[in-house]
């Protein structure tokens, strides 16, 4: 993708824009329709959830340290901060930083456009995100369950957990944060797909379009297609719980089997619409500094479609256990392991790439490397869980726990933390020392590890999830993971400093690129900062198709 | 256009905007109103939640209406909506309505969930409540060939009449874009006249049975969207009489006749579903 070279010279953005016609101040950041601002405003959002989310987790890690539960005097209360790090991390932490995030931020960067197509919406998004964020943690300062603050259904919400378990308001406020922050991604992905179709500069076709920008793409149709389905599911929750209907109670002819039918049915191309932006930054950054063109472009594009695709069709491989006919159960099976298909493709393109190139291991090159091998670990767990009939023995279990954590937590969030050091330049236009990155790196990849992997252990052994005390048996491995949820902890309190240090101390300007040759996508022809509206003559992208 | 000195695009580079914030927080507010509402919850002894709603519903309907004015300023008097902004338009209505689709098929799903699989002997709560039919026992359903079937022809004739203000504006004939209108909307008010004459003879509840849980929430959807696509063709008629469209441009015209045909297919699958093969057409046959 040598964009560098087929750039035209003169389309060299002007640093004229004058200053004084910009917003500043409240208006800037209230009222904003620029792209980098409310992808600015995203991340901010995402590492405030980042912390809240954080911090229950490390709570729930403090009480499992050893048996007796002695942070939590109930379960419920328990079981409210495992549902509040869910919801907080899925909906207010990886979300956002990818797509509002490092999507709304880069998107337009990479196709050569001076801005989202719909730059007051893209704010509505932001604003609606924010909203819900704030109903989540009203939620948890709500009665739920009888004389119980907060949710403790889980993330999924399912009933009779939320209907006749939690009567107190709690569960409406985590519904409607839920109808909100999923307005705020709809009204996102059509931006999205709008201006990824029909903003892409002059020249730059859709084959010669970067990975990262693909993976927004699929992504955005999996979250406009998906969503609606979770909204219409969780409305018919509202009307169980408030006005009598009886969608998800057998008493009335109901079914809470179609709760997670329809649940699951937005659930599972979740999952996927956190990770594939991940794979795609990943791709930029595992090309960039292998200084080589990504191996075998077109099937990473389209294996994330396919990806997008079959994720619509494998539901109800998270319902094994709840009463599903055989001949549904091999379907679903069968269907799941065949995503291990595109997904092998990905993961052997990325090596490919690799081979043969000249690598350098930057920091985001390091948190690149270390997600291709926790997510490949991640995914290859997922494909022993794929089977109903070893899923009847594990379902439930902390080997359930470990699978998700190593393609959510090391898979997307090493993502995020992947192209927060590939970009922080770009964005900030300070570089971030190199130690300290690397550094933050080994002490979440340690971290990360030793709290994740002891809990295949547990779940082989028969752990199971959303308890908050255990037998003695467990006790080791419940130990060893507390000690390296404390790791990572630490890993991102040093992550704060560096991003201050490099900030506001060290200051050391990035220049336009600071990769080198590697980095052929378009934002690194701007200067760093880029002006507040890049591109105002358009580039011409001229470069060979792949 | 802070700086459309410098720019060499098509693209519409937006101003800043208050209405973005002002809709969330009016949607923030009209939630937790809502559900202080609905469970009788009080700040200091007083039972606010109406008013909290009403505060948040009123700040939704603002934040609509000064939006869109901004945005047919911007198309009418400063000309930005270049051809390519147009295609914008276009792609974003159209993943809408796509969105909507979605939204329509989780209603869908808890129908025939609950009227292809009446008597599966593991559902015994649901085949003890349903005693294994569709509709199920007890429940004395529409008669799909009375008021629905009128309400069906209503809305069928309502697409031809939108369709005839379309091309009527496409020839830039105002009078008939404006007799056309004005009958589309007729037509979709008496189909929401209709449909609540329809409800308040229902001899079924709302509350308590899966068949009026599906058929009261799929068929109320779907009328609030008749109700909101009424709404958008009045506005409509009113920009026709006030002079807006032109035969070269008129998205907020198509559009509106856009969202019109989505709700008229969505009830002709309800009809189909629904009325017609959910109250005896088919779905009792494999009940019994």
């Amino acid at each position: 993708m040598a964009y560098g070279a087929a750039f035209n010279p003169h389309a060299e953005h002007p640093a004229s824009d004058s200053h004084a016609a910009h917003p500043t101040g409240l208006r800037r950041w209230l009222f904003s329709t620029n792209h980098k601002d409310i992808g600015t405003l995203y991340l901010g959002l995402a590492i405030v959830g980042m912390f809240i989310g954080g911090t229950f987790s490390i709570l729930m890690r403090i009480n499992l340290q050893s048996p007796g539960h002695h942070l939590f005097s109930d379960g419920q209360m328990y079981n409210v901060i495992v549902t509040g790090h869910g919801l907080i991390m899925i909906f207010f932490v990886i979300m956002p930083a990818l797509i509002g995030g490092l999507g709304n931020w880069f998107v337009p960067l990479m196709i050569g456009a001076p801005d989202m197509a719909f730059p007051r919406m893209n704010n509505l998004s932001f604003w609606f995100t924010a909203g819900g964020m704030c109903l989540l943690l009203l939620s948890t300062q709500m009665e739920g369950a009888p004389g119980a603050n907060g949710v403790g259904a889980g993330w999924t919400l399912y009933a009779p957990f939320s209907t006749l378990g939690h009567p107190g308001p709690a569960v409406d406020f985590g519904i409607l944060a839920l109808h909100t922050a999923g307005a705020g991604s709809i009204l996102g992905a059509i931006n999205f797909i709008t201006t990824i179709l029909n903003m892409r500069a002059p020249g730059m076709t859709l084959h010669r379009m970067p990975l990262f920008v693909w993976s927004e793409l699929v992504t955005a149709f999996l979250l406009l297609l998906a969503l609606p389905v979770l909204a219409g599911a969780i409305t018919m929750l509202l009307t169980d719980r408030n006005f009598g209907t009886t969608f998800y109670d057998p008493a009335g002819g109901g079914d809470p089997i179609l709760y997670q039918h329809l649940f699951w049915f937005f659930g599972h191309p979740e999952v996927y619409i956190m990770i594939l932006p991940a794979f795609g930054i990943v791709s930029q950054v595992i090309s960039t500094f292998s200084r080589k063109p990504i191996f075998g472009y077109l099937g990473m594009a389209y294996a994330m479609v396919s990806i997008g695709v079959i994720g619509f069709v494998v539901w109800a491989h998270h319902m094994f256990t709840a009463g599903l006919s055989l001949d549904t159960q091999r379907y679903f099976t069968a269907a799941t392991m065949v995503i291990a298909v595109p997904t092998g493709v990905k993961i052997f393109s990325w090596i490919a790439t690799m081979w043969g190139g000249s690598i350098r291991l930057t920091a985001p090159m390091l948190w690149a490397i270390g997600f291709l091998l926790l997510f490949t670990i991640g995914g290859v767990t997922g494909v022993v869980l794929a089977n109903a009939g070893v899923d009847h023995v594990l379902h439930n279990t902390y080997y359930v726990v470990a699978h998700f954590h190593y393609v959510l937590s090391l898979g997307a969030v090493f993502g995020i933390l992947c192209g927060w050091y590939y970009w922080f330049p770009k964005m900030t236009g300070y570089v971030i020392p190199d130690w300290m990155g690397k550094t933050h790196f080994w002490i979440a990849f340690i971290g990360s590890n030793v709290t994740f992997f002891p809990m295949h252990f547990l779940g082989l052994a028969g752990m199971p999830r959303h308890y908050f005390d255990y037998p003695d048996a467990y006790a080791d491995w419940h130990f060893i993971a507390s000690i390296g949820s404390y790791i990572f902890a630490a890993g991102m309190i040093f992550f704060v400093f560096v991003n201050l240090y490099a900030y506001f101390i060290r200051k050391e300007p990035a220049g336009n690129n600071p990769w080198g040759s590697g980095a052929t996508t378009l934002e690194w022809t701007l200067s760093s900062p880029p002006p507040f509206h890049q591109y105002e003559v358009l580039p011409r992208i001229t470069g060979g198709d792949h | 256009m802070a700086d459309a000195h410098a720019k060499h695009h098509d693209y519409h580079l937006v101003d800043p905007s208050p209405w973005p914030l002002l809709g969330a927080i009016s949607a923030f507010l009209g939630a937790v109103g809502a559900i202080m509402w609905m469970h009788g919850l009080s700040i200091g002894g007083m039972r606010c939640g109406p008013y909290i709603a009403g505060v948040g519903f009123i700040g939704i309907v603002y934040t609509m209406i000064s939006w869109w004015s901004d945005v047919i300023h911007e198309a009418q008097d400063l000309h930005l909506h270049t051809r390519v902004v147009q295609l914008h338009h276009r792609y974003g209505m159209m993943m809408f309505i796509a969105s909507e689709v979605m939204f329509f098929v989780a209603w869908f799903w808890a129908f025939f969930d609950s009227s292809l699989f009446t008597a599966d002997q593991i559902d015994y709560a649901r085949v003890a409540f349903t005693g294994g039919t569709w509709p199920p026992k007890g429940i004395e359903p529409f008669d799909p060939w009375h008021l629905p079937l009128l309400n069906t022809l209503i809305l069928l004739t309502s697409g031809t009449t939108v369709t005839w203000a379309h091309h009527a504006l496409l020839h830039d004939d105002r009078k008939g874009l404006k007799t056309g209108l004005t009958l589309t909307i007729l037509l979709g008010l008496a189909f929401t006249c209709v449909q609540a004459y329809e409800y308040s003879h229902a001899e079924f509840g709302f509350k308590g049975n899966i068949f009026g849980a599906t058929f009261f929430m799929a068929t109320g959807f779907h009328g609030f969207h008749v109700i909101i696509g009424t709404i958008f063709l009045i506005v409509c008629l009113l920009r026709a009489y006030r002079g807006d469209f032109t035969p070269k441009q008129h998205l907020g015209f198509e559009f509106a006749a856009w969202y019109w045909h989505f709700v008229d297919v969505v009830w002709l699958f309800l009809f189909a579903a629904i009325y017609v093969w959910g109250t005896g057409g088919g779905a009792a046959v494999h009940g019994g």
